[in-house]
C-alpha cells in the first residue's frame, strides 16, 4: 500500500502522444496493494484510461465501473475540470481526477 | 492441538472476528476488516478455515473478501460478479455459502445467484434463477430485492434453496438450471383478502435447514414462523406460543433437528423491537410445538434494538453455543444452548450477520 506522495508517479510507456495524469482517491488505492494515488498513462478516452488502470492493478475496472457499462453512480471522473463519461475523449496531457461522492452514515 | 472458536461478524462498517478457546468464556475481538466496507455476511469454509466476507460499497460496488489466515490479511474480488451489460447492476453481496464440492455461492442485490469454483477469485452467474417465469413480478422488500438466504443440501450438490425478499422461497434440484417456488402454506398478510397464500411474493426473512438430512427447513417470515418436513414443498405454522409472528433471524441447533432459535419482535408496525424492550431468544426443543423465552444475562427493560435476519447463529460445540448481534452493535453469546447469556462486545457497528467457525489448530 502506498501513501500519497508527489514524487510517486507510475509511468506506463506511451506508444503515441503525451500521457494523461490520473489522480485516484485513497480509499480506492488502498484496495490494491502497490497502487499509487497518481498514475500517468496513455489513453484516448476515459474508458481506455480505466482499461489502463485495470491492466496495472487487475480488478480496478470493477471498482470504478458497473456492468451498464458506466462509471459507478457515486463516483465522478473529472477531465480538465469537467465531469466526464466513459466515452469522454482525453487529450494528451489531460488532468484526470477520479473522485468519490460524499456519502454518510 | 487446541480447539478454537471464532465468531464471524458482519457489520455496516466492516467485518470483525471474535476468538476464544473451547470454554468460550473470554473473547478476543479483532477488526474492523474489509476496509470498513458495509459487510452483509461473513462465513467460513469449515474444511479449510478460509473466511469469506460479502458486501458492497456505495462507491465501488459488490465484492467478496477472502482471508486464509483467520483475518490477518484479506484480498477481494468481484470478477464476473455482474449481470449482463445493460441490466440493473449488482449493488452488493448479501449471502454466502460453501458447498461440500468446493463451490462457493453468493446471493446478491438485486436478487440473483453466482457461483465460484476457484475460492471466490472469479464468479459465474447461475442464471437459471433469473429465468424463472415469475422473475418480472418479483418485488423488493424493505432492504431491497435481496437474495439473503442460501441453503445448500449437505448431501446433494444439485439441491439448493434460496430466500428472496419479497419473492419467497425457491428451490433447485439440478444445480441451479431450473427452479420452482416453495411457498405453499406461508402467508402474505399484506395482500388483499383472499390472496394471502400466493404461489410466490411472500416476504421470507430467513431460511435455514435443520441438521440430519431429513429435508426439514425452518423459516422466519414477515408473516409468521414455519417448519417444512419435505424440503419446502409445504409449510406449517409454528408461531403458536410465541409473542408475535414477526422477526428476522432463525438458527438451528447443530445436531438436533427439533431445536430452533428465534427472536420475535413486537410486530412490523410498532418499531420492530423485542416486546416491552425485554431481550429474549425463544427456543423450541420439539420442532415448534412449544417455546421457551431465554433471557438470563440479556438486557431487560428499555432495550430498543432488534436483530437482523442473518445475525444469529449456533456453533458446533457440545453443548452448542448460540450467538446473536443487534442493530445497536451488541454481540451476545450463550455457551449452554441458550440458557444463559453474556455480552461479548457491546459497541460494534450495526451487526448484519453472525456465523461461527470451530477448528483445531
Amino acid at each position: 500500500m502506498s501513501a500519497f506522495s508527489e514524487d510517486v508517479l507510475r509511468e506506463k510507456p506511451s506508444e503515441a502522444g503525451a500521457p494523461v495524469l490520473v489522480r485516484l482517491p485513497p480509499h480506492l488505492v488502498v484496495l490494491f496493494p502497490g497502487a499509487d494515488r497518481r498514475v500517468s498513462l496513455t489513453a484516448a478516452t476515459v474508458d481506455e484510461m480505466v482499461d489502463g488502470l485495470d491492466a496495472l492493478w487487475p480488478g480496478m475496472r470493477e471498482r470504478i465501473c458497473d456492468e451498464t457499462p458506466a462509471i459507478r453512480r457515486h463516483i465522478n471522473v473529472f477531465v480538465d475540470g469537467r465531469r466526464a463519461k466513459l466515452s469522454t475523449p482525453l487529450a494528451p496531457g489531460s488532468d484526470v481526477f477520479v473522485i468519490t461522492a460524499i456519502s454518510g452514515g | 492441538m487446541a480447539t478454537k472458536v471464532f465468531i464471524l461478524i458482519g457489520t455496516r462498517k466492516g467485518a470483525f472476528i471474535a476468538e476464544s478457546d473451547a470454554s468460550r468464556r473470554s473473547w478476543e475481538l479483532r477488526g474492523p476488516f474489509c476496509e470498513t466496507w458495509p459487510t452483509n455476511h461473513v462465513i467460513a469454509d469449515p474444511a479449510s478455515g478460509t473466511i469469506y466476507a460479502g458486501g458492497g460499497n456505495e462507491w465501488f460496488g459488490p465484492a467478496v473478501w477472502k482471508s486464509t489466515d483467520f483475518g490477518a490479511s484479506w484480498t477481494h474480488s468481484s470478477e464476473g460478479l455482474a449481470y449482463e451489460a445493460g441490466q440493473e447492476p449488482v449493488k452488493s453481496v448479501w449471502s454466502l455459502a460453501t458447498g461440500r464440492d468446493g463451490s462457493l455461492y453468493a446471493g446478491v442485490d438485486p436478487a440473483g445467484l453466482f457461483r465460484s469454483e476457484d475460492g471466490g477469485q472469479s464468479w459465474t452467474h447461475v442464471d437459471g434463477l433469473q429465468k424463472h417465469p415469475t422473475r418480472p413480478e418479483w418485488n423488493a422488500g424493505g432492504a431491497g430485492l435481496i437474495l439473503h438466504s442460501l441453503v445448500l443440501d449437505p448431501a446433494d450438490a444439485n439441491k439448493m434453496w434460496v430466500g428472496i425478499s419479497a419473492a419467497g422461497v425457491f428451490a433447485t434440484e439440478d444445480g441451479g438450471a431450473t427452479w420452482e417456488t416453495r411457498n405453499r402454506g406461508t402467508r402474505a398478510d399484506y395482500m388483499p383478502e383472499g390472496q394471502n397464500y400466493p404461489e410466490f411474493g411472500q416476504c421470507v426473512h430467513c431460511l435455514v435447514m435443520a441438521p440430519g438430512g431429513g429435508g426439514r427447513l425452518y423459516q422466519q417470515n414477515h408473516c409468521g414462523m414455519y417448519r417444512s418436513d419435505d424440503g419446502g414443498k409445504k409449510w406449517e405454522s409454528i408461531e403458536e406460543g410465541l409473542p408475535s409472528s414477526f422477526g428476522f433471524p432463525a438458527a438451528v441447533h447443530p445436531r438436533d433437528p427439533d431445536s430452533l432459535y428465534l427472536i420475535p419482535l413486537n410486530g412490523d408496525i410498532k418499531g420492530r423491537f423485542m416486546p416491552e424492550g425485554n431481550t429474549a431468544v425463544w427456543r423450541t426443543r420439539n420442532a415448534g410445538s412449544n417455546w421457551q423465552a431465554k433471557r438470563e444475562g440479556l438486557p431487560q427493560g428499555d432495550a430498543y434494538f432488534n436483530v437482523l435476519r442473518q445475525a444469529m447463529a449456533t456453533d458446533t460445540m457440545d453443548p452448542a453455543g448460540v450467538y446473536f448481534g443487534t442493530n445497536a452493535g451488541g454481540l451476545y453469546a450463550s455457551t449452554d444452548e441458550g440458557e444463559t447469556w453474556q455480552c461479548v462486545a457491546p459497541h460494534l457497528p450495526t451487526i448484519t450477520s453472525v456465523e461461527t467457525l470451530v477448528i483445531e489448530r
